[in-house]
């Protein structure tokens, strides 16, 4: 059992060293790589770049601003529509009624002026002796 | 010649001991500004390096390169010497590439903007020697490995890695440039190339 466990151990410590071995020539050619690359970024020519730092209070403030710009804008486009069609509707409303009124107005003096033609045409005063005859008549036309 | 003058002249000369006094603060200005001017010279290209691997992105890397040194500029007289040059300016440049990472996931919008080449390309980087294709592809394939577990760990076990496996620097550099300890260095450095260890083994 102890032998075996000796060469497990033996096992274990060869592929420790193997490893090494391969991990030493990884960061080898890992430390090459990174120098071989700064060096070649390094040395090559670069065009000044123009950084820009927007801070996000900025960009926050902008948005802000632009958001109670438009509220503001389409409050008082709604607003004035609001206002136009409501005088609208009222001035509807007036002119209907008064045309109503008129109409009704033109109706009353048409019912008057038929009632005073017919007056004048039919009704004539029933002489005092006739009187009786025409209660009579009248209390026919009630039964 | 001019302090010799003024030795010699005493106190009748007063007017020009202060323009001498301002010549030697010019002199010590145009020292200062020489030496800041060599530094750059000197540690640009590891700064870059580094930034660049920290990164993958080379105008990021060039733009925090240049943040560093103005940094460095601005705070040149304050630095006394307690570490080497070296240091002080990968500390810089640690903070800034941590700043930048922390304002980019602030910044969750602009997620999709990140240049960063993929692992295959920064794999593609390889000094041109005397090897074969075969070779050259093998080499290929372990680094491709290693970028691989260099994107998969931690800001602070990337940075250890990085400086200690392509700068090549000390544990008591890699200490001070990061403010950790040693001890603490050495374990983000373990977990790291545990990392990578399974990584290759993962491949074969």
């Amino acid at each position: 059992m102890s032998l075996g466990m000796g060469k497990m151990d033996k096992m274990d410590k060869r592929t420790e060293e193997m490893t090494d071995g391969v991990l030493d020539e990884a960061l080898r050619n890992f430390r090459l790589s990174v120098h071989a690359w700064s060096e070649a970024a390094y040395s090559q020519p670069r065009s000044a770049a123009v950084v820009r730092k927007v801070s996000w209070r900025l960009v926050a403030g902008w948005a802000l601003g632009c958001v109670l710009a438009l509220g503001s804008l389409a409050g008082g486009v709604y607003e004035r529509h609001h206002r136009q069609e409501a005088a609208r509707i009222a001035a509807a409303v007036q002119a209907a009624r008064q045309q109503q009124m008129a109409a009704e107005q033109r109706a009353r003096e048409e019912d008057e002026d038929l009632l005073a033609k017919v007056d004048k045409d039919v009704s004539r005063a029933v002489p005092s002796a006739m009187e009786p005859l025409a209660q009579l008549m009248a209390e026919d036309e009630t039964q | 010649m001019a302090s010799t003058r003024v030795m010699a002249a005493g106190t009748a000369l007063e007017p020009i001991t202060g323009a001498t006094a301002e010549e030697l603060a010019g002199r010590e200005l145009e020292a200062a500004t020489q030496e800041f001017s060599n530094l750059v010279v000197s540690h640009r290209p590891q700064i870059f390096r580094f930034l660049l691997a920290s990164t993958r992105d080379v105008d990021l890397a060039e733009t925090l390169t240049q943040e560093c040194f103005l940094k460095a500029h601005r705070n040149w007289g304050s630095f006394r010497g307690e570490s080497s040059a070296m240091t002080w300016l990968m500390r810089i440049a640690i903070n800034l590439q941590k700043d930048h990472w922390r304002n980019r996931r602030m910044q969750f919008w602009r997620h999709t903007q990140t240049n960063s080449v993929e692992l295959n390309e920064a794999s593609d980087w390889l000094p041109s020697g005397e090897r074969s294709a075969e070779q050259q592809m093998l080499a290929r394939e372990q680094v491709g490995h290693v970028w691989k577990a260099v994107e998969g760990l931690s800001e602070r076990q990337r940075t250890v890695f990085l400086l200690r496996f392509v700068d090549e620097r000390e544990l008591s550099e890699i200490a001070l440039a990061t403010g950790l300890s040693e001890g603490t260095v050495k374990a983000h450095l373990s977990r790291a190339l545990g990392k990578v260890r399974m990584e290759l083994k993962g491949k074969r």
